[in-house]
């Protein structure tokens, strides 16, 4: 157990990228009831775009500096393909069955993808992404904070915050809540509903990109097949949470972070579970958490009823 | 007795007259083509991965075998044979790697292909160009029961597939090969094992580990990483605190490298130790973190240490190819250079010409080429298995792989 608070340290940022990246899904899920598979492509291109932005800066510039920048970098174009994706992909689809959207989403990802691989020069092969200098803080005796995990466990509840202020102060995010309970009454109310869905599509890109630099900057490297695997677990994370809440997002994120880490660590030293343990089997038990949670409480850990949304 | 001569006299003929027929049309085709000159055109398939994150391989395996074909079209090897190569992409997925089988086998004019790169893209293969009578020479498939069977490891090697050769050493040298030097040259005694649950890298570990502890070595620790999987965080605090010296890594180098780094970000300094899936630059490069002190077997003297490879580091570089060599070129050219052979010594068989079943023959005179490559002398054993069992360690040195040993393998 010696080692418990540095796999907790390791759990919390693995499940703050998680959740970063799930708060795409769930906002877009909250107001049209999409999937949108394409959305772990989208936090692909954030890296590409801040990995683009760092490239023009002149060289020798502090990653101080740089990391603001290309955060702007990675969210213009996360955000520009994510608008884009919902006017030309998604809106013509709007009164259609959902299965059509769902399967638009799927195609849109591998479109995505392979728009990446063909023409970013040289993505064919992971790309080198700048990371933090010097040594990780040694916080106890047993805990080392690796810098990039520093990061993302600062700038992820700082996001949060923001994003919750917008939703319940702004004017914008009202409508926004209104849009979620009713859209039609919310559009007879006067309220913009088209302009609400691609806000939620760009609020959802934006943080996808700030989820994207904290993972470059951790990994050291950036592909055009990053999406797809985080895509899939920040997902689960926003149903494990309670799809539709943004609270929800972050807390399934950071549960199934933690629920990776530790069954990587101890599974394996309950007697008898030696086979079952270690990295091979993380992600089993991170969805058998989340059948067991599901089974408990269908709607997710912070959902709400679905049939009080009926 | 009648009858019998009259079967083998009507063979005879009828394959005799195919052949003419065969060569006629054949010749007509390439003049047709009109750019080859009147020669007899022969394709060498190369499979590999072309893009994906092992691309650095595979762009290289592709570059050597376009340079040996080259190398014996100028050369003129094979008198009225021109080689061309048609190169697919595999991805590094079994499924691709058979759709590529197929489409070579489809095409008459191959009749020998390089590749794969991946074990377990070869078991896919395998099959499908031993249905064809057709060739395969892989420089860098290393599991050992591609070419022994299932069951090499209980002292029943069987040779499975006629059709399959290699110009690299197996894993069982390999894996052996690591341990003897991690316990004995670098003085590790406790190794924590990590794989990829693939056939390459979790066969390569369990040799490995077999031969550390009967070295008298500890296995301290065992683990499992997902292949394109990123985060290893929690992994690499496990081997932090179970106090190991050292970490041998069975896999290739894109988890290899972020496992190494991510081990070395916990604090813990120890070295990790792969096969030749991690001996690329790419896993240095992987990410920001320095893997000094890293280790990697990989089959063969480092080709710019042998005389016989001073030429083809040469030519390479003369022809301007985009990506290096990388690990496996020396390999691949020997593998490209062993079906000209074989195809050399078909067509002297045939008066200077291919015979109609030129692939079977092919596959038969496989087994009898002999010649100094640019690896050392190639030949295949009679399970298809290369000769040649030279390996060398390499250590990351000032973020640069640097060969530190090298020897010829004894059991």
């Amino acid at each position: 157990m010696h080692e418990l608070p540095q796999q907790l340290a390791n759990g919390l940022a693995l499940g703050a990228l998680y959740g970063l990246i799930a708060i795409g899904y769930t906002m877009v899920y909250g107001i049209v009831q999409l999937i949108n598979f394409a959305h772990g492509e989208i936090f692909m291109i954030g890296g590409f775009g801040a990995l683009t932005t760092y490239l023009m800066l002149p060289s020798g510039t502090t990653l101080l500096v740089a990391i603001p920048l290309m955060i702007i970098g990675g969210a213009i174009a996360s955000v520009t393909v994510a608008t884009a994706a919902e006017r030309f992909a998604y809106r013509p689809l709007r009164g259609a069955p959902r299965l059509a959207p769902l399967i638009t989403a799927i195609g849109l990802s591998i479109v995505l993808q392979q728009l990446v691989w063909g023409f970013y020069p040289d993505a064919k092969k992971p790309l080198s992404f700048p990371e933090f200098g010097g040594d990780s803080f040694h916080l106890l005796d047993n805990l080392y904070l690796q810098r990039a995990d520093a990061f993302i466990l600062v700038l992820a509840p700082l996001c949060m915050l923001a994003l919750g202020m917008f939703v319940s102060k702004s004017r914008s995010g009202r409508a926004m809540q209104a849009t979620a309970q009713d859209p039609d009454t919310a559009k007879l109310m006067g309220i913009n509903t088209n302009r609400i869905i691609v806000m939620a599509f760009a609020i959802g890109a934006a943080f996808a990109a700030v989820a994207a630099v904290a993972y470059g900057l951790d990994k050291g490297q950036i592909g055009w097949e990053m999406g797809f695997l985080l895509g899939l677990k920040a997902f689960t994370a926003a149903v494990l949470g309670g799809i539709g809440n943004i609270y929800g997002a972050m807390v399934g994120g950071v549960v199934l972070g933690l629920a990776e880490a530790l069954s990587i660590a101890y599974i394996e030293e309950i007697p008898g579970m030696q086979q079952l343990g270690g990295g091979a089997w993380a992600n089993v038990w991170a969805f058998v958490l989340l059948i067991v949670v599901l089974l408990v409480r269908p709607q997710g850990l912070l959902g709400e009823r679905v049939t009080d949304r009926a | 007795m009648r009858h019998r001569s009259l079967l083998i006299l009507t063979a005879v003929l009828t394959t005799g007259a195919l052949t003419l027929t065969a060569c006629g049309s054949r010749d007509e085709g390439s003049k047709g083509s009109g750019d080859s000159g009147g020669k007899t055109t022969v394709v060498i398939g190369v499979d590999a991965p072309l893009t994906g994150s092992l691309s650095a391989l595979g762009q290289g395996i592709k570059n050597s075998v376009d340079l040996a074909a080259k190398t014996a079209n100028k050369n003129n090897e094979v008198p009225g044979i021109e080689f061309k190569i048609e190169a697919l992409d595999d991805q590094a997925v079994p499924a691709s790697g058979q759709a590529n089988a197929t489409k070579l086998v489809g095409n008459p004019d191959v009749l020998g292909a390089v590749g794969p790169l991946n074990s377990g893209v070869a078991q896919s293969m395998q099959g499908v160009f031993d249905k064809a009578d057709l060739t395969q020479v892989s420089p860098a498939n290393t599991n050992p029961a591609l070419s022994q069977g299932d069951n090499w490891g209980k002292g029943d090697p069987k040779r499975v597939f006629k059709t399959y050769f290699r110009t690299c050493a197996t894993d069982v040298v390999q894996g052996k090969f690591a341990a003897q030097y991690l316990y004995n040259d670098a003085k590790k005694k406790k190794v924590y094992v990590v794989d990829d649950k693939q056939t390459y890298g979790a066969g390569l570990a369990a040799i490995f580990s077999a031969e550390f502890e009967r070295l008298g070595g500890k296995v301290i620790g065992t683990d499992h990483v997902t292949v394109k999987e990123t985060d290893f965080s929690s992994t690499a605090d496990k081997v932090k605190s179970s106090g190991a010296d050292s970490v041998y890594y069975g896999g290739q180098y894109p988890e290899g490298g972020l496992l190494s780094d991510q081990i070395k970000k916990t604090g813990a300094k120890i070295p990790t130790m792969g096969g030749d899936g991690i001996y690329d630059p790419a896993f240095i490069s992987a990410s920001g973190e320095a893997n000094d002190g890293d280790l990697a077997t990989s089959i063969g003297y480092p080709v710019e240490a042998l005389p016989t490879a001073k030429k083809f580091i040469e030519d390479y570089k003369a022809g301007g190819y985009k990506d290096p060599y990388a690990a496996y070129g020396g390999y691949s050219y020997d593998a490209a250079w062993s079906i000209i052979q074989a195809v050399k010594a078909v067509v002297a068989d045939n008066d200077g010409k291919l015979p109609e079943d030129a692939r079977a023959k092919v596959t038969e005179a496989m087994s009898k080429v002999s010649f100094d490559g640019v690896t050392g002398k190639v030949s295949f054993d009679e399970f298809g298995d290369t000769t040649n069992k030279q390996l060398t360690v390499y250590e990351v040195q000032k973020g640069a792989w640097k060969d530190v040993k090298s020897a010829t393998f004894e059991d």
